[in-house]
């Protein structure tokens, strides 16, 4: 059989085209199992009254185990492996004090386990189903990213095991009615906000805003509620504009945004587009006032790009420099749990050797409420530790949590704060990070782009 | 629309168009040649970008440099890879090399996978820009730009004033009766391949220096590249170079149009089945 060559170029551009698909969408081969570093301890599946028998209540050791899939590879790469560290860190803090202590002496010995999701969905899907029906895991963490956090937070919801997700924002999600998923971080929606304000306060006469984002839930979420918070604030938004997950040339999209000629640019996605989308919006010289890009600013090494890093705001999470004590908790009114943030910070530098972000603040505060929410149930029974986050309301060094207990939204993050960094140049010519919103926290003024 | 935005659009669209010209050259060539389909001129993209990250993190040398030794070392893979993949079955129905080269694409993304991750990457490589009004010009474009005319007035050169592009061609007109001239039409193939193989390497070194990349990152060329080779006419090295300029405008106007951005693609191949359907040869290719 002999085909003409524009119908075995139409089969071959066919093929390269489902191949393409396939490669972005398919799992690998093998997930590679992480090794814990929690002492080998007895296990113990259930906290079971049984387990708990005068006749066993000499002080004993029992491991629980942590689940959660980690980005070792793909785009999400980076924040992911920060999120991990936070957490690594955590069980090493509490490793080191002798595990999590019940009332009857018991010590809680915390492992993880943990698998590559290579960034893909359907790869946490089937990894997430395997850390609960094979590995047997007692609770979850979720991955990193909202996408990656949505398909394990059904799965974990499925199977009525209590997840913490972190490095996840999208509202969405959580607005499923899912009875067992936690949200560490304040959801989406709050993101630009803050860089609205602060873009009102900076510069009064700014009217424009162009907002663009990467098409994937979480940074959806953020344009769709800063979109109606901009127009009330009496911008005029020149353009809502999403370009694809993966994205590298943003030349023409930074036309397109030049047409509009906007005051500000808010928005973006990840940590590689934003990455280089703030690169190239330097290298091509866009004269606008101010410029907020979600999660890409807010991590050290995007200082990487240079002079291109300068007066980038970011929203975070968390910061090295933010405020939360105890006395500050006290002034709240609530109470205070776990480690400092000098602590935190310091701790961090010395284990791993770099500046934490907020994704390691995040991993290190999932932990950090689980471990609350065990010890005040003083179990790890499911239907307690739920009991308790439901009522959870603290502050600890990475803020304010609390989760809302309505029935269609039940999870979701209600008490944590935003701050906004900003890259800025000291005397030495060195960039730098500094909080410049809100006013409360601020630790420097908020510069326009010159 | 704009007169500032459409200046831009029209240069950074000439600009990404010779790169995506230099990327389809490959492919046009190995199936102007043999009649095969490269499955795997993708993932040979992505092996050139590797390829040259590699030259500059590990010897430090520079990426410009760094792309003549990656396309040496294309010529030499493309011919072993004739040799593995292609040269047992060139003779087969297409759909035979078809499978091949797609078999040759999962092996390079399976190791690529291992070997690298699919973490992006990225070489820092900065030679300043250029403002006119609107219009910024980047050092690295323009340098990728002035490679990618270069390498086609090579390529060209090499067809019609060498003893061995002599041959080339006339084994792509006939090769029955170029064996019969005493041309040994293995090694021509071969070499062929090898230069194909080059190319797809070359321009992967290129984009290197301009955008950050996975292993993955060669199935948006690959794709590019079967719409700009049915534009430029199968087979047709300056064809491959006009059609990736024809594409590269199109991107940029498309994208500066009131249509959202992600209708770029469906117009990029609805072109693509247009001329399949009105002028299979391609817009610059032979009646």
């Amino acid at each position: 059989m002999r085909l003409l060559p524009s119908r075995l170029l139409l089969l071959g551009i066919s093929l390269a085209t489902l191949f393409g698909a396939i490669a972005c969408a398919q799992p690998s081969a093998q997930p590679a199992p992480t090794p814990t570093v929690a002492p080998k301890v007895a296990t113990s599946k259930a906290d079971t009254p049984a387990a708990r028998t005068p006749a066993a209540s000499a002080p004993t050791a029992r491991k629980i185990v942590i689940g959660f899939t980690a980005s070792n590879t793909g785009a999400q790469n980076l924040p992911s492996k920060k999120q991990t560290e936070g957490l690594q860190l955590w069980l090493d803090t509490v490793t080191k004090a002798g595990g999590i202590k019940l009332k009857d002496g018991t010590a809680l010995m915390p492992e993880m386990k943990s698998y590559d999701d290579e960034s893909k969905t359907d790869r946490v899907q089937a990894l997430y189903t395997k850390l609960i029906n094979e590995d047997k895991v007692d609770f979850l963490i979720s991955p990193y990213s909202s996408g990656l956090a949505r398909a394990a937070a059904v799965v974990s919801e499925q199977n009525g095991k209590i997840m913490i997700t972190t490095g996840a924002a999208d509202d969405s999600t959580m607005e499923q009615g899912f009875k067992n998923i936690y949200q560490l971080y304040a959801p989406g929606s709050r993101y630009l906000v803050g860089a609205i304000d602060l873009l009102k306060d900076l510069d009064p006469s700014a009217r424009k805003i162009a907002l663009i984002y990467e098409k994937e839930p979480f940074s959806t979420s953020v344009v769709q509620a800063a979109q109606p918070y901009a127009r009330s604030k009496g911008y005029d938004v020149v353009l809502f504009e999403g370009y694809d997950p993966g994205t590298t040339d943003f030349a023409p999209f930074i036309n397109k945004i030049n047409a509009t000629a906007p005051d500000a640019i808010m928005g973006g996605g990840h940590f590689p587009d934003g990455t280089t989308l703030a690169k190239q919006l330097y290298e091509k010289k866009v004269s606008v006032r101010l410029v907020a890009l979600l999660v890409a600013p807010p991590e050290p090494t995007f200082s990487e790009i240079g002079d291109a890093a300068e007066y980038i705001v970011g929203p975070s999470q968390w910061e090295p420099g933010v405020t939360y004590s105890p006395d500050a908790a006290k002034a709240a009114n609530l109470p205070w749990y776990g480690i400092s943030v000098k602590d935190f910070v310091s701790g961090y530098q010395a284990r791993f050797n770099s500046t934490p972000s907020y994704h390691s603040a995040g991993g290190y505060a999932a932990g950090l409420i689980l471990q609350k929410a065990i010890e005040d149930s003083d179990s790890t029974e499911p239907a307690k530790v739920k009991a308790t986050l439901d009522r959870l309301n603290l502050m600890t060094f990475y803020g304010n949590v609390q989760f809302s207990i309505e029935a269609k939204t039940h999870g979701k993050q209600v008490a944590h704060d935003m701050v906004y960094i900003q890259w800025q140049k000291d005397s030495a010519n060195k960039l730098g990070t500094k909080i410049v919103w809100p006013p409360a926290a601020k630790s420097a003024g908020a510069q326009l782009r010159k | 629309m704009n007169i500032d935005a459409l200046s831009a659009s029209i240069v950074d669209g000439l600009m990404i168009g010779f790169i995506y010209g230099l990327a389809a050259m490959g492919l046009t060539l190995i199936f102007g040649v043999m009649r095969v389909v490269n499955l795997a001129h993708g993932p040979v993209i992505a092996v050139g970008m590797f390829a040259v990250l590699l030259l500059a993190q590990n010897l430090g040398l520079n990426p410009y440099l760094g792309l003549v030794i990656v396309m040496l070392l294309g010529l030499a893979t493309g011919i072993g890879m004739y040799f593995i993949a292609v040269h047992r079955v060139i003779d087969a129905p297409e759909l035979t090399t078809l499978l091949a080269t797609f078999s040759v694409n999962l092996m390079i993304i399976g190791i690529g996978t291992v070997l690298f991750s699919t973490s992006p990457r990225a070489l820092d490589v900065s030679l300043g820009s250029v403002r006119t009004g609107a219009v910024t010009i980047l050092g690295t474009k323009l340098v990728a730009d002035l490679i990618a005319v270069i390498a086609t007035v090579g390529l060209y050169y090499f067809l019609y004033r060498t003893r061995a592009g002599k041959s080339v061609r006339a084994v792509a007109n006939n090769r029955a009766a170029a064996e019969l001239m005493g041309i040994n039409s293995t090694w021509i193939l071969a070499l062929s391949f090898g230069i194909g193989i080059a190319l797809a390497m070359g321009s992967g070194s290129l984009l290197a220096t301009l955008f950050s990349f996975t292993i993955l990152s060669g199935t948006v060329y690959e794709v590019k590249s079967f719409v700009i080779v049915v534009l430029g006419g199968l087979g047709n090295p300056v064809g491959a170079l006009l059609g990736g300029i024809v594409i590269g405008l199109l991107e940029g106007l498309a994208t500066i149009s009131p249509l959202p951005v992600g209708w770029v693609p469906v117009i990029e191949f609805g072109v693509f089945v247009i001329i399949l359907l009105v002028r299979p040869t391609g817009l610059f290719g032979a009646r």
